[in-house]
């Protein structure tokens, strides 16, 4: 049993035992505090065989203290001060430094207070097998415990609690060991260590042995290695809070009154955007601005004024003459600020957050130092004076580990953390939470709350944990949260506008009275089959072919009917609306109509009957169309292919059914079709696509990550689904100028083409030609390295990234020149074929059944503003479900690789794959692995050459040999997965192996 | 800043320099106080209760009594002072009646109601300063002025609050402690090791439940070593007067010999 006593507090030495003092609260309300202190005489000193301290735990220093310095020859301690920590911790680290120390509490405690990572260091140190630390609790002992006298700064009392125990030591020792008359020459010395010039004066006057840490390097063995490790802060600091007491400035600008942007923007000498991040580089970001081609560039903290990714603001810009290029390093947050400090207080300001600004400083004035770039990459740079509109929501974070300030995971005590946002667009978020350790490793929910002009950081709040960080279930809610997808269930409101009849639903018997059956043309006998992806359980769209007693052929394409389930107006509607399209995520789909609509009752299965929106036209055999019908019908599938099925079925000789002479049929056409749009100018671009294996249903632990496989077929249905698109999107512009609801995809404007065009020419003499679509396709056939076979489709994927995205639009907003779909080349087009996975499409069947006269066309269809309002939903929804299911494959190929990359032992094994360089830093190289679809980022440990202007990076050897590797080599990564320690988020992480090694 | 204080550093020292079992400084007051029959000024590291016993006597309501046996009435009054924020409570506030209620059912099945059927105990609790143990001080404190009014009680009610950082028990907790621990009460009569009062306002993982609680059950004996000693040194002094013949001083006979009994057991 423990033995428990109770400890006697002498009162008649209040002083010495309470402590009092007033602290402000953060409601800024002042509050006196009263602290007991219990004194001892107990608290060991940590030298071994002390005869008046008994009984000391774990390792203590040895008697005769540190050797080897040529001013001390009996030995000696160091007693540090607490710059010493706090700018030389690298010297303390190193293995040559092996004197022992005694560590004061005091210096312990306002490390603490001033920085905690570089507490967390000291920590280790301490705890360090080959160092000889000794905490020794001066403020508990009461020979050593110092009070605050009145007028003396905090600063000075810790100084002088260290010089008191400094010269406790020397008494103490000399009491121990100096018994003996003839050793008191050669006791050994504990000398106090510090760069503050005036608390060396002072232990001179009071005969304390002290030495600046210069001094004392340089009496060492080892001064050389050493003395590179000092810091230069050391040299000339005088106090180290002293120049920061004066209080905290303002961090960045205020922000002008609102009156004065709204006045600004209109008079055009500001300008109004949204704000992007640049993800590689956290101290820049861009304001696209509708008075320059070029974004305008802001860069450092200061000019991106407290902005964060998507917030509307006001930007100024500068001179012509101040106008910079875009910065080609890597600057990682993580890295650079690894040691800042979450909690920033008004009683302690904190010099760390200096050392914070100076190395951002620094790493600005890297960027700026190099030469003075050419004309043609400068760019419009500004800063931001306001914000018209926050879009703050939440985000999904990782608590930073190393910003805790006690990791126990009883403790309830309030912190300051930081969290790092999921996404690189983010800025590291500080919040305050009692539960931060059990947060630790948790993927979380964190919301902005503000940013205030003397805060680096924004503050948050805590809303709600996830779920473990790398569990399947808390990614994927993360990604869906992190892009908006609504992903509740269905109401009971939404799910009443269903059938009543739910799974029974059947097509109702023929009976031209029956409202189902009323204007609809009976296709149960027509040959039609459906092709789609494997495992696809909402079948949109089924097609037919049939030859015409002419000659002619006829063609079909069926799709779902969903207006006849879908009302206008209703609250399932609503939410259709609201949710926009179905999306995919590797092993989850969210609907955007109930299940029961989309996978049954929707779904064009095979062998039951159908209602369904049909197009068919009559095709010469070149494939002209010579008339084409689109009427409401009842279909019955004979079939429902894989594209893999339908492609073997139709290269069968073998097979001569009805079916399969359907499949021929149609495929000879979509080849004539495709080959009319190449003509037009239709560009073939690449994308990067990868599948992922799940391992089985139930656990979906993914296997293997491979390319998507594009076959004839699944040429075949693209070819006719967007023939039916394109003649939907005739037919509804016809009848409804003002509000059919169409896409177009703009072409891009040229000088998004410039830097590519540059590269091709500059690294592999082609040119690129982007006049047109049809001249870009072109040229594009004509970027072929015949070494390098995947060099085409790489050109390609660059190429689409310089394009801009297609989007819906209402008829009636636009001028009718910009109707055009620049990748399709086609003048007009819309969305038709998928209205069970997607808003527009069903909204492009009601306007198609009101021109063909099935049915009235319901009111809010008719007016311009809510279509564009409606579509700018569908729009965004769209963008967001393309990034989430990216995001999605992203994380399983993470996974893949983790798993791929383990062998039996659970051993990480490397994985090595190829890939090429597709852009040049001036510290590393972004790479793209076609096999997994990967991209990643190389960084070089050691100094390069950077050649912006002809994208090469030339890397030194060891023996004196230059590799030099440009844009599109080829290369060869080792792709690991490692998770962050910080952030505990699976990270990509690639190292060049061929044609250099950049591990070391 | 609360957060940056270290709760138990790697030295085992607790932020006031106490080990993890070690209680804070416990100076008993047992002098009267005015009209009261019984009062007890208890001070527990910056803790301070002020308790003042009256009865047993009629009770003022007669609804209250209680035929046969004692009502016990505890008041509870926090002094505006007793924090660094000054803040008044009412007599209503819940955390006021809960410790009254706290304090009340500890303390019914240790005094001896049968003895006083129809009558009524008033117990009153005046904390002056609190850091932390504040139901804990006020029990001690209840026991000792019970004791100094003569209420006959089974035994001797030590309370002591206990906590667990980590997977370190401590003892006596003060209020930055509290804020950061999670911390139990408990009151035990040291005599019989029997439990009277458990109270857990924080979640505490029920793998360390058991040994914190075994802890703060240790820590009441010491407590009550403590507490006897100073309910001795009064009863010897009052004794001495007596014997020495001077009444000025010497409280009621009836009491004297009250307090002889018990220091003598």
């Amino acid at each position: 049993m423990v033995e428990i006593t109770i400890r006697k507090r002498p009162h008649a030495e209040a002083v010495a035992t309470q402590r009092k003092f007033f602290k402000k609260t953060a409601r800024g309300k002042v509050v006196k505090v009263l602290r007991e202190r219990y004194l001892r005489e107990d608290v060991p000193c940590g030298i071994s065989h002390c005869t008046i301290c008994p009984g000391m735990p774990g390792t203590t220093l040895p008697t005769s203290g540190g050797q080897g310095h040529k001013s001390y020859p009996h030995g000696h301690f160091i007693l540090p001060d607490t710059n010493v920590f706090l700018h030389q911790m690298d010297l303390m680290e190193a293995s040559q430094l092996n004197a022992p120390v005694i560590l004061l509490q005091t210096v312990l405690e306002e490390v603490r207070h001033r920085s905690l990572p570089l507490y967390n260091r000291l920590r280790a140190l301490v705890k360090a097998e080959d160092k000889q630390f000794w905490v020794y609790y001066n403020e508990f002992r009461s020979e050593t415990a110092c009070i605050r006298l009145d007028g003396e700064t905090p600063n000075d009392r810790n100084d002088r609690s260290i010089r008191k125990a400094s010269d406790w030591y020397k008494s103490h020792i000399s009491q121990v060991f100096g018994r003996n008359p003839q050793n008191i020459s050669t006791l050994p010395t504990v000398l106090l260590l510090t760069d503050d010039a005036a608390n060396r004066k002072f232990c001179d006057a009071e005969g304390i042995p002290n030495s600046s840490v210069r001094k004392y390097v340089e009496g060492l063995k080892d001064a050389t290695s050493l003395l590179d490790l000092l810091s230069a802060a050391g040299e000339t600091e005088i106090e180290p809070t002293a120049a920061l007491v004066a209080g905290r400035g303002a961090l960045y600008p205020e922000y002008m009154p609102q009156a004065n942007l709204v006045a600004g923007v209109k008079a055009g000498h500001l300008h109004q955007g949204h704000f992007n991040a640049n993800p590689y580089n956290y101290l820049e970001g861009n304001v696209t601005v509708p008075a320059h081609t070029k974004p305008v560039l802001l860069i450092g903290r200061e000019h991106m004024n407290r902005a964060v990714q998507g917030d509307v603001v006001v930007v100024e810009i500068f001179d012509e003459k101040e106008w910079k290029a875009p910065a080609d390093a890597v600057v990682d947050q993580e890295t650079t600020l690894k040691n800042d400090d979450p909690d920033e207080s008004e009683e302690e300001p904190d010099d760390e957050n200096a050392l914070a600004e100076e190395r951002e400083r620094r790493a600005l004035v890297r960027e700026n130092a190099r030469k003075q770039p050419a004309s043609s990459e400068r760019q419009p740079t500004g800063r931001v004076v306001g914000i018209i509109k926050r879009n703050w929501r939440a985000y999904v974070c990782h608590i930073d580990s190393t910003s805790l300030a006690s990791s126990s995971a009883t403790s309830l005590s309030l912190q300051s953390v930081f969290a790092t946002p999921v996404s690189r667009f983010l800025p590291r978020i500080r919040l305050r939470t009692r539960q931060a350790p059990t947060l630790i490793g948790q993927k979380i929910l964190v919301t902005i709350d503000r940013w205030d002009a003397t805060s680096r950081y924004p503050e948050g709040h805590f809303v709600r944990a996830l779920g473990r960080a790398e569990s399947k279930e808390a990614e994927q809610e993360s990604l869906m949260l992190e892009f908006e997808v609504p992903y509740r269930p269905f109401g009971k409101a939404i799910l009443d506008c269903l059938p009543p009849e739910g799974e029974q639903w059947v097509v109702p018997p023929k009976d031209p009275n029956n409202p189902a059956w009323r204007n609809r043309e009976d296709l149960r006998d027509k040959v039609i089959c459906s092709i789609d992806p494997p495992g696809c359980q909402d079948i949109d769209d089924a097609l037919h072919a049939t030859m015409l007693p002419n000659g002619n052929i006829e063609a079909g394409v069926h799709i779902a009917d969903v207006s006849y389930f879908v009302l206008p107006d209703n609250p399932m509607d609503a939410e259709a609306a609201a949710r926009g399209t179905t999306v995919y995520l590797v092993d989850k789909r969210i609907d955007m109509l109930p299940a029961l609509l989309g996978t049954n009752l929707c779904s064009l299965r095979p062998h039951v009957e159908r209602l369904a929106f049909s197009v068919i036209w009559e095709l010469t055999p070149d494939a002209q169309i010579v008339n084409v019908r689109f009427t409401k019908s009842v279909i019955a599938s004979k079939s429902a292919f894989t594209y893999e099925e339908a492609q073997i079925r139709k290269d069968d000789p073998h097979r001569q059914d009805e079916l399969t002479q359907g499949i021929r049929l149609l495929n000879s056409i979509a080849i004539k079709l495709r080959q009319q749009r190449m003509d037009a100018g239709a560009l073939n671009l690449a994308s990067p696509e990868v599948k992922i294996h799940l391992d089985s249903a139930e656990t979906s632990g993914p296997i293997d990550v491979e390319q998507k496989q594009m076959l004839e077929t699944n040429s075949l249905v693209e070819e006719f689904m967007l023939l039916a698109n394109i003649s939907v999107a005739k037919k509804i512009q016809e009848t409804f100028p003002q509000s059919a609801v169409l896409r177009r995809h703009l072409p891009p404007p040229k000088t998004n083409f410039e830097k590519l065009q540059d590269i091709l020419l500059k690294r592999k003499g082609m040119k690129l030609d982007v006049s047109s679509s049809g001249a870009l396709a072109a040229s594009l056939d004509k970027c072929v390295d015949s070494a390098f076979p995947a060099f085409n489709t790489l050109v390609r994927i660059m190429a689409t990234r310089c394009m801009l995205s297609a989007e819906y639009f209402c008829s009636g907003s636009v001028g009718r020149d910009t109707f055009g779909h620049y990748g399709l080349a086609s003048p007009i087009y819309t969305h038709f074929t998928s209205p069970i996975r997607r808003y527009a499409d069903v909204l492009a069947h009601r306007q198609l059944a009101a021109a063909i006269n099935y049915a009235s066309l319901h009111a809010t269809l008719h007016s311009k503003t809510h279509v564009e309002q409606v579509l700018s939903v569908v729009n965004r929804r769209h963008r967001m479900a393309q990034m989430a299911s990216r995001a999605s494959v992203e994380f399983y190929v993470g996974l893949a690789l983790k798993s791929r990359g383990a062998d039996k032992d659970g051993k990480p094994k490397e994985v090595q794959e190829e890939a090429f360089v597709i852009r040049t830093f001036r510290n590393g190289l972004g790479v793209f692995v076609s096999k997994l679809g990967l991209e990643g980022l190389v960084l070089f440990k050691r100094e390069i050459k950077f050649d912006a202007e002809n994208y090469t990076v030339t890397v030194p050897q060891p023996k004196g040999k230059e590799v030099t590797v440009a844009v599109f080599d080829k290369v060869t990564v080792r792709i690991t997965v490692e998770k962050d320690r910080n952030t505990q988020r699976g990270v990509v992480k690639m190292v060049l192996v061929e044609p250099v090694d950049t591990s070391t | 800043m609360g957060s940056r204080v270290e709760i138990l550093n790697d030295g085992g020292y607790r932020s006031d320099g106490r080990r993890q079992f070690e209680l804070r400084d416990i100076a008993i007051d047992l002098s009267r106080h005015g009209q009261a029959d019984g009062s007890a000024m208890y001070t527990q590291g910056l803790t301070e209760v002020l308790v003042t016993v009256f009865g047993p006597r009629e009770a003022k309501l007669r609804s209250q009594t209680i035929h046969n046996r004692a009502n016990i009435n505890v008041e509870v009054n926090i002094a505006a002072f007793s924090t660094g924020e000054r803040r008044k409570r009412s007599r209503g506030d819940k955390r006021i009646l809960e410790l009254g209620a706290a304090i009340k059912s500890t303390f019914e099945p240790v005094i001896q109601t049968h003895l006083y059927p129809r009558s009524q105990i008033d117990i009153f609790v005046q904390v002056l300063q609190q850091d932390g143990g504040l139901l804990s001080a006020a029990i001690n404190a209840t026991t000792l002025a019970l004791i100094t009014a003569g209420i006959p009680l089974f035994d001797y009610v030590c309370a002591v609050s206990s906590g667990v950082h980590s997977t370190h028990a401590m003892l006596d907790l003060t209020t930055l402690e509290e804020n950061d621990v999670p911390h139990l009460t408990v009151a035990v009569m040291p005599r019989t090791g029997k439990i009277t009062l458990v109270t857990l306002e924080t979640r505490l993982h029920s793998d360390r439940f058991e040994e914190v609680f075994r802890i703060a059950c240790e820590a009441g004996k010491v407590l009550h070593e403590e507490m006897r000693n100073a309910i001795k040194a009064r009863t010897s002094a009052l004794a001495r007067a007596m014997g020495e013949g001077h009444p000025a001083g010497a409280p009621s006979n009836r009491e004297g010999d009250e307090d002889f009994e018990m220091g003598d057991d």
